[in-house]
């Protein structure tokens, strides 16, 4: 059991980590997810007592990670796969942890086999991938047999049968009841491996709940549906007929569309009213990437850009855009383009309109581009 | 909490699995005492064109470890790695995160590998000693004289020092390369060419390896210099003092900065 009240940690005018309070409980897998830059890993060293923080305290079973008796049986971390002297080989390495905690010798040969090292033991570590850290960091983890396992992006660098692996291994740890604490930013290895998400963004809690109740509270779940290519009238028919029923929609790149407010039963109905066939009618469950997007989207400090290699390409002759009346035919400005840049508000937990069909939504709801 | 006895034992593990232990001990012996003997030849067949002064004052023990003017930078070399290969390498938080103690951790450290220094310091004088007085031929001393034994003790005791006081430097710079930059210049050439200007001398006197190496000398004012303001002792003194405050400064940062 990990328990943080009121995390704070401050470097000079930055502050990392504000007043962070949360529970790592036994027997479940937690997830540890936010942006880059957000305090994960500031979080973890003060979880380790290797930073102190500026206000607050985190404890481990109880205790101050600094004064845990033989901190090593109980609490295993890999913080960063290359945190080994390179010239050291892989089982000295171990062999040097092992004696820091009375275990005895057998026990890195051991952990050298469960991580798959055996072989490259006597090598020294300069050598390794950056997956051969990773699995030296495990092993270092797992050297004192802890109850309290800390893993800082642990499948960073992994081939997929190593990714496979670790998964198993977090579910078995945890499984024999460990309090297992993983922070990743891999959403479809963290939707298949934890059980519970504490997401933070700039340093502060955004989230502390179960896999599933995260992905319903932050997630808008859409039906997709497609009218007959050949006939581009039904697909104006419908999305009046469904925008009238309070639906909204908007297009898909594909021209399919993107229909929410309404179940799938009534769009079905509504259609056969309207005396339009379907192609496709489809519901869309969001995935834990799209939730954790939503809920992140305003806390991220490192965003990318376009790319418009503005000064390395020719210029390029722009025809005259559009003269009145050549080749512009008049087009019902009726639907909405999906956004493909960026991400919609999220909805505030609890209270969101896409999944309930009953609640009319108001016209402010209609969703705007976040950039 | 980790007890001393199983920090010093994976202290001990670490220092001996890495190839810069040995390399750096075995370069401070072999040039210390290489440069020494060369020293002693060439000064025992040069002897005749010493002024008066000189012959009156010469000192044969001193002569033999000549070489610790070099050696004594694979020794800076020695501590500084073991305390910042632990930065530079990251080492430090999964030290730090198996032995919160920090205390514990780095006096452990300080401890094995300061006695390596100064087993390898004391085997280096004594070599020093042996193979200089036989290339000094008529102008050899013994070891049975009065101040020699001392003399060769010291000059184990001031190689083992000279890696402690890196060792401290070090924790406080939480560098190696840092650490090499300021100290191998400092105790190469800033010290050397201080020691010989006429009013910064009195100053450099003070400086650590200044004052430590007086313990070396069997003859006060040996080659017509001008003796020190203190004894070998009281320079072996003034040393430590250098050592305790880098130590020190070093636990401090420790202590106090987040790993």
């Amino acid at each position: 059991m990990i328990e943080a009240v009121g995390l704070t940690k401050r470097y000079g005018a930055k502050t990392a980590v504000y007043n962070l309070s949360f529970q790592v409980r036994p027997g479940v897998v937690t997830g540890f997810l936010g942006p880059n830059g957000s305090g994960k890993s500031t979080t973890m060293r003060m979880i380790l007592g290797l930073d102190q923080p500026t206000a607050g305290h985190v404890t481990i079973g109880g205790h101050p990670f600094r004064q845990l008796p033989n901190a090593p049986r109980q609490v295993g971390a890999l913080l960063d796969a290359k945190a080994v002297h390179g010239g050291r080989s892989a089982r000295s390495h171990l062999l040097s942890l092992a004696q820091l905690a009375g275990i005895p010798a057998q026990r890195v040969d051991e952990v050298l086999g469960v991580v798959g090292l055996q072989d490259v033991a006597k090598r020294r570590s300069n050598g390794f991938s950056l997956g051969m850290g990773q699995r030296l960091g495990i092993a270092a983890a797992l050297l004192g047999d802890p109850q309290v396992l800390l893993f800082d992006e642990p499948v960073n660098g992994l081939d997929p049968e190593g990714i496979l692996w670790v998964r198993n291994l977090m579910k078995k740890l945890a499984s024999e009841g460990r309090t297992v604490f993983v922070s990743s930013h891999l959403m479809s290895e963290m939707a298949l491996t934890a059980d519970h998400l504490i997401v933070i963004g700039r340093g502060q809690l955004l989230a502390d709940m179960s896999v599933t109740d995260f992905i319903s509270a932050n997630s808008a779940d859409f039906a997709r549906v497609r009218t007959p290519a050949t006939e581009p009238g039904q697909r104006e028919k419908l999305t009046a007929a469904l925008m009238e029923a309070g639906g909204q929609v908007m297009s898909e790149p594909d021209g399919a569309l993107r229909v929410t407010g309404l179940p799938l039963p009534r769009i079905s109905d509504l259609a056969h009213d309207a005396d339009v066939r379907l192609w496709e009618l489809s519901p869309h469950q969001a995935s834990l990437e799209e939730a954790y997007m939503r809920l992140t989207q305003g806390a991220v400090d490192y965003r990318s850009t376009d790319d418009k290699l503005a000064h390395l390409q020719p210029p390029v002759q722009q025809p005259h855009p559009g003269q009145p009346g050549y080749g512009m035919p008049p087009q019902p400005p009726v639907v909405q383009d999906v956004p493909q840049q960026g991400w919609y508000a999220p909805p505030p937990p609890g209270q969101n309109p896409y999944t309930s069909p009953q609640q009319q939504p108001q016209p402010s709801d209609t969703p705007k581009d976040a950039r | 909490m980790a007890a001393a006895s199983a920090v010093l034992q994976s202290e001990w593990t670490k220092i001996r699995t890495v190839s810069s232990t040995v390399w750096t001990l075995a370069s401070a012996l072999l040039v210390t005492v290489a440069m020494s003997a060369a020293l002693c030849a060439l000064m025992s067949s040069t002897f005749d064109d010493l002024s008066d002064l000189e012959r009156a004052t010469f000192d044969p023990t001193l002569i033999s470890f000549s070489g610790m003017i070099l050696g004594q930078l694979a020794m800076v070399v020695f501590g500084v790695l073991v305390v910042g290969t632990e930065y530079s390498s990251g080492m430090i938080r999964t030290s730090l995160a198996a032995v919160p103690q920090r205390a514990t951790f780095l006096f452990s450290k300080i401890a094995v590998a300061g006695a390596l220094a100064l087993v390898v310091g004391l085997a280096t004088s004594f070599l020093s000693f042996f193979l200089g007085q036989a290339l000094l031929g008529e102008h050899r001393t013994s070891i049975g004289a009065d101040n020699v034994l001392r003399a060769v003790i010291g000059g184990g005791l001031y190689m083992g020092l000279i890696a402690l006081f890196s060792m401290g430097v070090a924790a406080m710079l939480r560098s190696s390369m840092l650490s090499l930059g300021i100290l191998v210049p400092f105790f190469f050439l800033v010290s050397q060419i201080l020691s010989a200007v006429p009013k910064a001398k009195e100053v450099a006197a003070y400086f650590p390896d200044q004052a430590g190496a007086k313990i070396m000398q069997v003859v006060p004012n040996a080659m017509n210099s001008e003796e020190a303001p203190y004894g070998p002792w009281g320079g072996l003194g003034i040393m430590l003092i250098w050592v305790a405050a880098a130590l020190i400064g070093g636990y401090l940062v420790l202590k106090k900065r987040d790993a």
